[in-house]
C-alpha cells in the first residue's frame, strides 16, 4: 500500500530531525498523537500540532507522559495509527504502557529523543543512554523493536518504517533518536506518496461468532478489529487467552508470553537492519548506531589511512539485536569496538554474542556531546594490542 | 570543495539563526552540496551572544559539530570576543563594520567588513541586516552560488518581504564582490 | 427421577440482563454483599433504555475490583492500567467520536493514581461518562486506605485510624468543569439507573459517583456489619438533595450521605470546541478526520 498523498510534503526540505520525524509519521498514516512537552523532543509535537488540522489528524497535549502513552493506545483501538513523543524523563514515565502495548499487542510508536541522564541530566544535549531501557524498561518479559536514525533523512524514512513494523507485528516500536540528530538540520527528501510503502495492520473481517481476538496463524501475529465494529472485543493487560479473556493460569501465562517473544524472534531476520562497510577481511569492526555511527567514520578513515583493516557495522535496528551476524563476525575478526553515548550498554549485547571469540572494546561517553573521533581511533588501535 | 565549517554569531534578534539556515538551505537544496546545521539550544542559547553552526561540503558530512570554523560571520562585539579565537588558521572573518571592532586580530585571519546595519537602514528596514551579511558572505566565499542563495532567501523569508530581502542580499553581495576583486589573495573558502 | 426435571432451561428463565454480560466469564470475582454488581445491573438497565447502539458503546476500566467491570460487559471493553482508564478512553473517543465511551472504575483508581487524568478530563470537558464506584477502600489489594477513606475509619494501612482528609468527589468534579455530576448509593437503584441514563445522554464530561459496600474489607474491619447492613445504612442515612451545592456534600465516617443530581449544565465539549475552533479559523482548509466529520453530520 502507498501513503495517503494528503499528508505527504513531497520535495526537498532543509529541516531538523524532529520535524522530519513528524513528517515521517504523517506520511506513514499516523493520525493521532498525544504528547507532553519535553526538550529535545518538543519540536516533533509542535510540528504535528501545526500540521494535523490540515491532514485529518488529532493532536492532544496530555497532562503528562503517562497519559500520552496510553491515550495513543486508546486511539489505536479506535482505528488510528498513533504515536507519542518524549525524551528520557518522560520515557521513564511511559514504561508501564510500553508493557501494556506489548501485552495487548497494540501497534504504536514511541519516539524518544535521547538526552543525557540520569534524571534531569543535560536536557539540551545528546546521549544514547536509553537503549537498554527501550528494551527492558517495562516489567516482565516481552519484545519490542527499536530503531536508531543517524540523520534527519532517516528520521523521516525510519519513522515510516517504525509504523510499518509496528503494524506488521503489532508491537510497540521505539524510534531512538538523540538530541543531536533531533536538532540537526539537513536536507530531507520526501518522495511522492506513491513511492512511500505503507503497511497497515491485518484486519479481521470474518464472522463475528468465530472471532478470537488473539488467535494467530503461523506468523504468530493476530489480526485486529477496532472498537465499534460490533465484535465486542475485550482487551486486558492481564494474562489472557486467545479470546482476550483473563486467564490466571500458569499455562496461559506460559503460552501468551512465549508467543509474544516468539512473534518477534521468528521474524528477527526480517526485522534486523544494519549497514556494513568493509567488514569482509577486517581485523577490527566498529559496531555503532545513531549519531555515533557518524562520529565513528572519521576515526575509521584515520585508522585505514594508517593501514589498519577496519570495517564498520552500523545498527539501524538495535532491537531485536542482530545476534547471528555479530556471532559470525566475532569468529572472523580480532576485535569489535563499540562506541556509544552511554557508559556501555549495547557493548554488553556485543560481548554476549562475541562469547569470548574476539576482543570487545567499549568506548563509553557520558553524553552531553558526541565522541571525538580521536577517542574512537585510539580504541581501534588499542583493541588490536595483544590480539 | 572540502569540509567548510561556518560559524555565524551575533545577538538575539539579528536573525543569526535564519541567516545560517538560509545558507545551509542554499547549499543543500539549491546547490546540491551537503549541509548540516546545528542549533544551540537551552538557556545558553537565550543569552546575548547567539550562534549558528553550519558545515557545508561536497561530501556527506559525518562528524556533525564544527571543530575549527574556517568562515566566521560576526555581527556583535560580544560574538567577536567570544568566537573569533576559534577561527581556523587562515580563516575568513566577516564582520559588521559598525558593530564589531576587530582589535587583537590574528595576522593569519583574512578579514572583511561591511556596514550592514547602515545599508539595511538605507533600505528602510534594519531587520534585513542579516540578509545583507548573507549576500556579503556569498560574495566573499565559495560556499554557495549567488542563485542558490537568492532562491533560499526567497523561500525562507516572510511572504511579502521577498523584494526587500533580495535588495538587501544584492547590496551585500555587490559590496562583497568589490572587496573580493581588490583582495590580494585570490583563493576563497 | 424423570430427566425433564433437570432441564434447567425450562425451570430457570434467563435473566434479561444476560445479553449485556459475558456470561461465559461468570461467576464474577466480587464478594457476596459487594455493591459493584448492583451498579452494573443499573448500568445495564440504563443502557437498555438509552437507545444507544450497543455496538458503539465501549467500556474502559482501570485496575481494582471495579476495574473488572469492563471484563464482564458484553461490549467493546478495555481493562487498562491502574489509574489510566481516562486517558485511554480519551484516545479512543478522539479516534472515533461515534463511540459512547464509558469509564467505569473505582475511587482509588480514578482519584488517587488517576487523579491527574480525572481533573484534566473534566477541565477539557472530554466527551466521556465516568462512573466511579466509591467503596472507600482499596478492595482488590486487601483494604488499604484510599483518598476516600473517611477520617476515623480504619484500613490496613491506617491500622490506628485514618486522619487524612478525603476528597469530596462531586465538588472536585464540578470545580474542574464536569457538566453532569451526581451521587447515589447502591441502595438507590432506580435513581441511579436514571442518573446513569442521563449521564450517558449528556455531551461532555459526565460523572456519577456511587457509594457501594465493601463488606469484606471496609465494613468488617470497621465493624459495620455485612453488605446488607451497609445497604440499610445507606437507606436510613441518605438524603436526596438535587441541586445541592457540591461544597456541602462531604462524606464523613458513617455520617449523613447527601445524594442526588448536583450539576447538569452545558458548555462546549472538547470535541465540539476543537472542531468549532478549527472550522472558524480555517474554514475549508480544516480537514477533520473521517470519523469526526461523520460524527458532526450525524
Amino acid at each position: 500500500m502507498h501513503a495517503d498523498p494528503i499528508g505527504v510534503l513531497t520535495g526537498a526540505h532543509f529541516i531538523d530531525g524532529d520535524h522530519a520525524c513528524s513528517e515521517g509519521a504523517i506520511a506513514a498514516g499516523c493520525r493521532f498523537v498525544a504528547g507532553y512537552p519535553i526538550t529535545p523532543s518538543t519540536e516533533v509535537v509542535e510540528r504535528i500540532a501545526e500540521r494535523f488540522p490540515f491532514v485529518g489528524g488529532v493532536f492532544i497535549q496530555m497532562e503528562d507522559e503517562i497519559a500520552s502513552s496510553i491515550a495513543i493506545q486508546g486511539a489505536v483501538w479506535g482505528g488510528k495509527k498513533a504515536m507519542t513523543v518524549t525524551s528520557g524523563p518522560g520515557f521513564s514515565l511511559m514504561m508501564e504502557h510500553i508493557g501494556l502495548a506489548a501485552m495487548t499487542e497494540t501497534p504504536c510508536v514511541f519516539v524518544d529523543v535521547q538526552r543525557a541522564g540520569p534524571s534531569t541530566g543535560l536536557p539540551t544535549m545528546p546521549a544514547q543512554g536509553d537503549m537498554m531501557q527501550a528494551r527492558w524498561g517495562s516489567h516482565g518479559d516481552y519484545q519490542i523493536i527499536a530503531i536508531v536514525p543517524n540523520s534527519p533523512q532517516e528520521c523521516f524514512d525510519l519513522t515510516i518504517h517504525a509504523f510499518n513494523l509496528s503494524e506488521r507485528y503489532r508491537v510497540p516500536v521505539m524510534m531512538m533518536m538523540d538530541e543531536c540528530v533531533g536538532h540537526m538540520i539537513e536536507r530531507v527528501v520526501i518522495p511522492s506518496a506513491d513511492k512511500i510503502e505503507v503497511h497497515n495492520r491485518k484486519v479481521y473481517d470474518g464472522p463475528k461468532e468465530s472471532y478470537r481476538a488473539f488467535e494467530t496463524g503461523r506468523d504468530l501475529v493476530p489480526s485486529m478489529v477496532k472498537a465499534g465494529d460490533g465484535y465486542r472485543i475485550h482487551v486486558t493487560g492481564l494474562t489472557h487467552d486467545e479470546k482476550g479473556y483473563p486467564d490466571m493460569s500458569v499455562s496461559a501465562q506460559g503460552k501468551l508470553v512465549q508467543r509474544l517473544m516468539d512473534k518477534i524472534r521468528i521474524h528477527t531476520d526480517d526485522i534486523v537492519m544494519y549497514k556494513e562497510e568493509d567488514v569482509e577481511g577486517a581485523d577490527v569492526v566498529v559496531v555503532s548506531f545513531g549519531i555515533t555511527s557518524r562520529t565513528a567514520i572519521p576515526a575509521i578513515e584515520q585508522a585505514k589511512a594508517k593501514g589498519l583493516k577496519v570495517g564498520h557495522l552500523r545498527l539501524v535496528v538495535v532491537w531485536p539485536f542482530p545476534e547471528k551476524r555479530i556471532r559470525e563476525l566475532a569468529g572472523k575478526v580480532k576485535s569489535i569496538v563499540v562506541p556509544e553515548l552511554n557508559m556501555g550498554q549495547i557493548v554488553y549485547e556485543v560481548e554476549r554474542c562475541a562469547a569470548g571469540k574476539c576482543n570487545v572494546v567499549s568506548v563509553p561517553h557520558a553524553g552531553g556531546t558526541v565522541h571525538q573521533p580521536k577517542d574512537i581511533f585510539a580504541a581501534i588501535e588499542k583493541s588490536l594490542r595483544g590480539t | 570543495m572540502p569540509r567548510n565549517e561556518i560559524k555565524i554569531g551575533g545577538f538575539g534578534g539579528q536573525g543569526v539563526i535564519l541567516s545560517g539556515y538560509i545558507l545551509g538551505r542554499a547549499a543543500s537544496i539549491y546547490d546540491s552540496k551537503y549541509a548540516t546545521m546545528i542549533q544551540a539550544f537551552g538557556p545558553e542559547a537565550r543569552g546575548s551572544a547567539c550562534s549558528a553552526q553550519l558545515i557545508i561540503s561536497d561530501e556527506p558530512i559525518t562528524y556533525p559539530y564544527i571543530v575549527a570554523p574556517n568562515v566566521m560571520v560576526l555581527m556583535s562585539q560580544e560574538a567577536y570576543s567570544k568566537f573569533s579565537p576559534e577561527l581556523a588558521p587562515g580563516g575568513i572573518l566577516l564582520t559588521e563594520e559598525d558593530l564589531v571592532a576587530t582589535h587583537n586580530l590574528r595576522a593569519d585571519v583574512r578579514h572583511f567588513s561591511i556596514p550592514a546595519t547602515r545599508i539595511a537602514e538605507e533600505l528602510g528596514k534594519r531587520l534585513v541586516l542579516n540578509i545583507v551579511m548573507l549576500g556579503f558572505a556569498t560574495a566573499l566565499t565559495n560556499l554557495v552560488g549567488r542563485d542558490a542563495a537568492r532562491n533560499a532567501v526567497k523561500v525562507s523569508v516572510p511572504k511579502g518581504t521577498e523584494e526587500l530581502n533580495f535588495a538587501a542580499f544584492e547590496k551585500g553581495y555587490e559590496y562583497g564582490l568589490q572587496l573580493r576583486e581588490k583582495a590580494p589573495e585570490k583563493t576563497f573558502a | 427421577m424423570p430427566e425433564e426435571l433437570y432441564d434447567i432451561e425450562t425451570t430457570i428463565p434467563s435473566n434479561p440482563i444476560e445479553e449485556f454480560l459475558r456470561m461465559d466469564r461468570m461467576p464474577h470475582i466480587w464478594c457476596p454483599g459487594c455493591g459493584i454488581g448492583t451498579t452494573v445491573n443499573c448500568f445495564v438497565r440504563a443502557l437498555q433504555t438509552s437507545g444507544l447502539d450497543l455496538d458503539k458503546v465501549a467500556v474502559v476500566s482501570g485496575i481494582g475490583c471495579t476495574g473488572r467491570v469492563a471484563g464482564y460487559m458484553n461490549l467493546d471493553s478495555f481493562h487498562t492500567t491502574h489509574g489510566r482508564a481516562i486517558p485511554f478512553a480519551t484516545g479512543l473517543k478522539l479516534a472515533n467520536p461515534e463511540l459512547k465511551v464509558v469509564v467505569y472504575s473505582g475511587d482509588g483508581d480514578l482519584t488517587a493514581i488517576g487523579g491527574n487524568h480525572f481533573i484534566h478530563a473534566a477541565r477539557r470537558n472530554m466527551d466521556l461518562t465516568v462512573i466511579l464506584i466509591n467503596n472507600m477502600i482499596y478492595g482488590m489489594t486487601g483494604g488499604q486506605a484510599a483518598p476516600t477513606t473517611p477520617v476515623g475509619a480504619t484500613a490496613s494501612t491506617t491500622p490506628h485510624g485514618n486522619f487524612e482528609e478525603t476528597f469530596n468527589l462531586p465538588f472536585l468534579a464540578e470545580s474542574c468543569g464536569a457538566v453532569y455530576v451526581a451521587r447515589w448509593t447502591a441502595h438507590h437503584v432506580r435513581h441511579l439507573t436514571k442518573s446513569i441514563k442521563e449521564a450517558l445522554a449528556k455531551k461532555g464530561f459526565s460523572f456519577v459517583e456511587i457509594l457501594a459496600p465493601c463488606p469484606t474489607l471496609y465494613s468488617r474491619r470497621n465493624k459495620l456489619g455485612d453488605g446488607l447492613d451497609q445497604m440499610e445504612f445507606y437507606r436510613d442515612n441518605s438524603e436526596i438533595k438535587n441541586g445541592a451545592d457540591t461544597k456541602t456534600v462531604t462524606l464523613d465516617f458513617q455520617g449523613k450521605i447527601t445524594v442526588g443530581k448536583f450539576v447538569d449544565k452545558e458548555r462546549p465539549t472538547y470535541i465540539e470546541a476543537m472542531n468549532q475552533h478549527y472550522q472558524k479559523k480555517y474554514g475549508e482548509r480544516y480537514v477533520p478526520s473521517d470519523e469526526m466529520r461523520k460524527h458532526f453530520h450525524a
